[in-house]
């Protein structure tokens, strides 16, 4: 994985100087709350619900041991004992005090980590394939252009006043394992003529006005990558609505103007900003990449598993997915332990992890945007140890895109924009369907829970979602059906009018019960859907 | 406290700034003052003439005015290139990076706290426009061009 | 009743006008009048606050009752870790807020 050098450390260190400065500047009074806001939310830390929070930084969801480990450590000495890990591959700490914020930012920056442009309106973390290196249907890992990215948009001059926030992902395989496509800027490598190049799509996003991204160049040349996302950017910065903040993405530019038009205007731009000298030179992505080389495979590992344990085989069978390395296995482990709240992880939890990463990993754990983790680099043999001893720690949840692996917001138990509570229908829904071999029976299920329209939780993406919403000062929850944030993406319909927290656990019965009745063979519960339409369901539910 | 900071040789520019809107009518103004909607390629034909550009930032989270600086700068512009308005201490060096050259704040500036942001960032990811090399043509001196 | 509330400006934590300076329990809130406003422009200038503002709540044998849930929330504590919450012995406490 990527290592920094005298550069990205001075910069990253000077960060924390900075932000020392501008906290000292705060609590003196020499900045006022309005003026300190802005500085703080650049640097991830907002003020939420309880207390301050801290966002730190996992560029494209990898990380060391080393790092992990780390993680622990602030949980345990800043925090309270426990870490959030989030859709976009970040983790956020929720008690943080603004006193502490520096040193906490000193201490991630000795592990070459930091929370530089985990909010705010500017250029955020870049996402990426939890799979990245080790899925055999990517055609380049897709990290060393999203470290690529990662250079150039931190502290970009231009951009760090955006007209609202802007995320990025960057995926290589035509499976899409990171919602690239509901993203700001979404990037797929594509091979043409041999030849590795970025498919750009635009445009994309959740929230309040959910949109796919369309895609606005087939083909850019590793060579003009930063010269072209340059320009897209900048013809957002001048354009983007900034009179409304529900309008100010850029998914309303490009709808507003439509893909061609937007289309046409960053061209333009590309073709002026070309000529200025702005890209790296091949060599740079050359020395990125040579941090992402494969690792020193052992050849000659054994390919079978004992699976005479039943619930290891379970484990297997839902957690465990097909390396591109003989004798190898991605070890995805579920953060999602029945009843417990989506994405929480314990200081004891991070740090085991950590220990599995270094000794069974290569050193090295990933990130997803469905808040799990993945162990990317695991001898098939290692397989049964990894599993007892997450078993140990209440880790081998054998539910990998199953029904109760929910993507969760952290809702209104501690956001302050929401405007329900996400976790505690996570936990009824997931008591519901507590039995294995249900939710086994209903296969691939993707549900996610949003606490506001913000749309964090991801709920149009879901194969059911569910957003939360208030209705004269109470809790009600709406159900839509039918998103995906895969290749197939699509936004979620909703089905008619809200439910109370225990009737949207009832809803989302029927409608499993109206797809186990309906489906036929090998249908996924969105195939099924796709296929009968909305109206038995809504039958079920409303008639 | 600082109220007019400048990084120019020369004198600032004392000639009251014209709207965009005047300037286009008034072939023997030099300095024109734009605001975050107009659109700063407007000028491109007269930057022979205009020897003070000011760009307003009526409130400092809106960054239009940065590419609106950076427009002027990688078309040749030389002359002075003020922001004016809303801004902040902590904004000063990415408005250096983005081609800005002097400041008049609405609210004067620390000095200390200008100093030390000036004194911060030693390395930059960008080539922009304000000639500083990014740390890409430092870690490959044999393959950059200019 | 109106009460006045907000975070400690170094520590983050809920706080809640008390009429001589801020608490932590909701339970020590005074009714602020339509003195809220004033009172949350001057604690923020001397620092004593952040992000104060105004709520309406029930007056109740326990202390006001914060009329929004999400305020209610913001006194006790996250509902899904009773550990964290200002009463962690209490299996209760989570009652109060729904």
């Amino acid at each position: 994985m990527y290592r920094y050098d005298q550069y990205d450390q001075s910069i990253v260190e000077a960060r924390v100087a900075e932000f020392r400065d501008q906290t000292a500047r705060r609590l003196s009074g020499a900045l006022t709350e309005d003026q300190f806001k802005p500085l703080r939310l650049t640097n991830g830390l907002y003020l939420q619900l309880h207390a301050y929070m801290l966002r730190v930084a996992i560029p494209y969801g990898t990380l060391s041991g080393r790092q992990m480990r780390m993680l622990a450590h602030i949980a345990r000495k800043y925090d309270r004992d426990y870490g959030h890990f989030t859709t976009r591959q970040n983790i956020q700490y929720n008690w943080i005090k603004l006193e502490d914020a520096p040193d906490i930012l000193a201490e991630l920056a000795t592990v070459e980590m930091h929370a530089i442009q985990t909010s705010g309106n500017c250029i955020r973390n870049i996402s990426s394939d939890q799979y990245a290196g080790v899925s055999a249907d990517e055609v380049a890992d897709p990290r060393p252009w999203a470290e690529l990215l990662r250079q150039w948009s931190s502290f970009h001059p231009e951009f760090s006043y955006l007209p609202r926030k802007f995320k990025i992902a960057v995926i290589a395989s035509p499976e899409d394992r990171a919602a690239m496509r509901l993203h700001d800027i979404g990037i797929e490598l594509v091979q043409r003529d041999g030849v590795v190049g970025a498919r750009v799509f635009a445009g994309g996003g959740m929230g309040r006005t959910p949109m796919v991204a369309p895609e606005i160049r087939d083909f850019v040349p590793e060579s003009d990558l930063i010269s072209y996302v340059e320009a897209a950017l900048r013809v957002y910065n001048r354009y983007g609505r900034r009179d409304n903040k529900y309008k100010a993405r850029i998914k309303i530019l490009v709808h507003e103007l439509g893909a061609d038009e937007y289309r046409r205007q960053v061209e333009e731009e590309f073709a002026a900003m070309k000529q200025l000298g702005l890209d790296p030179p091949t060599a740079e992505l050359d020395r990125i990449r040579g941090y992402f080389a494969d690792p020193a495979y052992e050849s000659g590992l054994p390919d079978s598993v004992d699976r005479s344990d039943p619930a290891f085989a379970l484990w297997i069978d839902q957690n465990v997915k097909a390396h591109k390395q003989p004798g190898y296995a991605i070890v995805n482990i579920s953060l999602k332990p029945a009843g417990g709240i989506p994405g929480d992880a314990s200081s004891a939890q991070i740090d085991l992890v950590a220990d599995l990463a270094e000794r069974y990993s290569m050193d090295e754990l990933r990130v997803t945007h469905a808040q799990n983790l993945v162990l990317p680099y695991v001898r098939k043999a290692d397989l049964f140890a990894i599993w007892q001893a997450l078993d140990d720690v209440g880790l081998a949840e054998a539910n990998l895109d199953l029904i109760s692996d929910i993507i969760a917001c952290p809702g209104l138990d501690y956001c302050s924009l929401a405007n329900a509570r996400s976790i505690t229908v996570a936990q009824k829904i997931a008591n519901r369907f507590a039995d294995p071999a249900r939710q086994r029976d209903l296969g691939e299920l993707k549900l996610k829970i949003s606490g506001c329209i913000n749309a964090c939780g991801h709920h149009h993406a879901g194969h059911i979602g569910i957003l939360g919403v208030d209705r004269k000062g109470v809790e009600n929850y709406q159900l839509s059906l039918g998103g995906s944030g895969a290749e197939d993406a699509s936004l979620g319909a909703i089905t008619g009018p809200g439910f109370d927290e225990n009737g949207i656990v009832d809803a989302v019965e029927k409608v499993t019960d109206i797809y186990v009745r309906e489906r036929t063979a090998g249908e996924r519960f969105l195939d099924t859907y796709r296929r009968i339409g909305m109206k038995p369901f809504k039958e079920a539910l409303y008639g | 406290m600082v109220d007019f900071l400048s990084f120019r040789d020369d004198e600032p520019g004392q000639e009251p700034a014209v709207t965009f809107e005047a300037f286009a009518g008034q072939t023997n103004a030099t300095a024109v003052r734009i605001e975050p909607g107009d659109d700063a390629r407007a000028l491109l034909p007269s930057l022979d003439r205009i020897s003070l550009v000011e760009v307003n930032f009526p409130v400092f989270g809106d960054g239009r005015g940065y590419s609106a600086a950076r427009i002027l700068r990688e078309a040749g512009y030389t002359g002075e290139l003020r922001a004016v308005g809303d801004v902040l201490v902590d904004q000063i060096v990415a408005m250096r990076r983005c081609g800005f050259d002097s400041f008049r704040p609405d609210h004067p500036f620390d000095q200390t706290a200008v100093d030390a942001a000036l004194a911060r960032y030693a390395d930059v990811y960008q080539k922009t426009v304000d000639g500083r090399a990014p740390v890409w043509a430092k870690r490959h001196p044999e393959t950059t061009h200019g | 009743m109106k009460i006045l509330t907000g975070n400690d400006l170094p520590t983050g934590d809920v706080i809640w006008w008390a009429g001589d300076g801020w608490s932590r329990q909701i339970a020590e809130a005074v009714d602020v009048g339509d003195m809220g406003d004033d009172l949350a422009r001057r604690e923020e200038a001397a620092r004593h606050v952040v992000g104060a503002y105004v709520i309406d709540a029930t007056p109740t044998d326990d202390g006001p009752r914060p009329a929004h849930i999400k305020d209610r929330i913001r006194a006790l504590g996250p509902t899904v870790r009773p550990d964290l919450t200002l009463k962690p012995a209490d299996p209760e406490a989570g009652q109060w807020v729904i």
